[in-house]
């Protein structure tokens, strides 16, 4: 009994051992680490990289910067990093966690304000968010989103950071600001133009001042796991083709010309 | 530092006390009842009472920002009154509440179906209201169970954590519970506070199963009176 047993373990471990060496054994595979901002953009060119690919299987993670970047840090599966800032990558390079001279400035974006589609509130700019009617406003958390970061150094800029904190609902990522605004649970929110874009009930109603919209970069940038980096190297220099650039334009983003950046 | 860690260490405590407080005297209210009730739908209604504990707290807390939401039924009420729950402290409670019911509900409902009846029947006879026979016979005789189940909705409250997130939000200050405040700080690299915030959970966990332990070795027998 006590023997039949122990081979029946030994038999499922022995399936599960190869079913996972037959897993890495039947395609390369690139893991993708993206921000939340870039989830439709990413899905899309992924798909399209695929088709192109049929050996290559791309695995996308969509979380915010700050969860990939300490995702990345311990150990997750990561082959290629798309951050909404360049603050995580430079956390990741100064642990020597990136392949030399792969970080690039892949996109720019911009960041603006948006309320609910329905929203009566007469929110127009960022200082009509100190008024008393303005109940909840959300940014993505601003040590670990960089949407949130970009919210706050605009908040500072006008100068209301502190009148507005007891009001700042703190999201993970930025898509859950985008979530909060259309169900109305909050007033209003910060966001990128592109995540604005792709929700038809919310409407943008302020731009951030052109010095912040000029920072707003997503670097890519091919992480060091000690293996064969080539399908990952493959894949970023698919980000800047020409075909990809065409989804990212459609999805409101601009591709910045390939140049190594730092 | 300090301020980052009583802060949130303030709003759990409030919130827990509050949320554990409700459910006592519901779960007790709500157990008696469905103790002595035969009826056909208790099954289904013993399952309502306990779905909070078995689902995930994703699905509870998407559930009630379905309820207390702008366009949800309860929220839509609540906005007559002019008033908003959803990213507020009293959500953080609501969550509480929700999920730690049913661990109230169904040790007290166990420990009241212990209860001998003939006991109750006892001071029926003796001319005793049905609200002293419970005060004075049945909620006595129930008390270890009952008090095993506010200690551990008391538990269960600390911790909750998904559907806190999704109905109260993260607004340090005022509905920033330990558990989300550490999901943010680990997020935000601040291991430091992460670390004490563990700390401080491990020893309020700690004080409540050792009050657990307590109310058990004080069993059902021992009470006489």
């Amino acid at each position: 009994m006590q023997s039949k047993f122990t081979s029946c373990i030994s038999i499922g471990l022995l399936l599960i051992v190869l079913l996972c060496v037959g897993c890495s054994a039947s395609a390369v595979t690139v893991n993708v680490s993206a921000a939340a901002s870039l989830t439709d953009v990413i899905t899309e060119i992924n798909a399209l990289y695929q088709k192109e690919n049929p050996n290559v299987t791309v695995i996308a993670n969509y979380a915010g910067s700050g969860t990939l970047q300490q995702q990345i840090e311990n150990g997750a599966p990561a082959d290629v990093f798309i951050s909404a800032s360049p603050k995580q990558i430079d956390a990741l390079q100064s642990k020597n966690l990136i392949v030399e001279d792969t970080r690039k400035d892949l996109l720019c974006n911009k960041v603006v304000l948006i309320v609910p589609g329905d929203s009566t509130l007469e929110i127009k700019s960022f200082n009509d968010l100190t008024g008393d009617s303005v109940k909840k406003v959300s940014i993505g958390d601003p040590d670990s989103v960089p949407a949130g970061q970009y919210a706050r150094d605009i908040l500072n800029q006008f100068d209301i950071m502190e009148t507005l904190k007891p009001k700042l609902v703190l999201a993970s990522n930025v898509r859950q600001v985008l979530q909060y605004v259309e169900s109305s649970n909050v007033d209003a929110g910060i966001v990128f133009l592109t995540d604005a874009k792709i929700s038809k009930s919310v409407k943008v109603v302020a731009d951030a001042p052109d010095d912040i919209n000029q920072k707003v970069l997503y670097p890519v940038a091919v992480i060091n796991t000690g293996k064969d980096t080539t399908a990952a190297l493959a894949y970023e220099t698919f980000l800047f083709s020409d075909q990809a650039a065409a989804i990212f334009d459609k999805y409101g983003f601009t591709v910045i010309k390939p140049k190594t950046s730092k | 530092m300090m301020e980052s860690v009583l802060s949130p260490l303030w709003i759990s405590l409030s919130t827990v006390f509050t949320a554990t407080i409700i459910t006592f005297f519901t779960g007790i209210a709500v157990a008696r009842w469905m103790a002595r009730y035969e009826g056909k739908l208790r099954n289904f209604i013993d399952g309502i009472l306990i779905l909070p504990l078995v689902l995930p707290p994703t699905v509870v807390g998407l559930g009630l920002l379905m309820l207390f939401g702008k366009y949800g039924p309860i929220g839509q009420l609540l906005l007559l009154f002019g008033t908003t729950v959803v990213f507020s402290w009293p959500a953080t409670v609501i969550t509480a509440t929700v999920v730690s019911f049913p661990l109230m509900y169904m040790n007290a409902r166990g420990a009241f179906e212990q209860v001998d009846v003939s006991v109750e029947n006892a001071a029926r006879t003796l001319g005793a209201s049905e609200w002293r026979t419970f005060w004075s016979v049945t909620l006595p005789l129930a008390w270890p169970g009952v008090a095993a189940g506010a200690v551990m909705a008391f538990a269960r409250a600390i911790g909750e954590f998904g559907a806190t997130l999704m109905l109260a939000g993260y607004i340090p200050g005022r509905t920033a519970t330990i558990p989300v405040t550490i999901y943010f700080a680990v997020q935000d690299g601040e291991m430091n506070q992460a670390l004490v915030l563990v700390v401080i959970v491990l020893i309020i966990v700690f004080i409540s199963l050792s009050a657990l332990a307590y109310f058990k070795s004080k069993s059902y027998k021992v009470i006489t009176v």
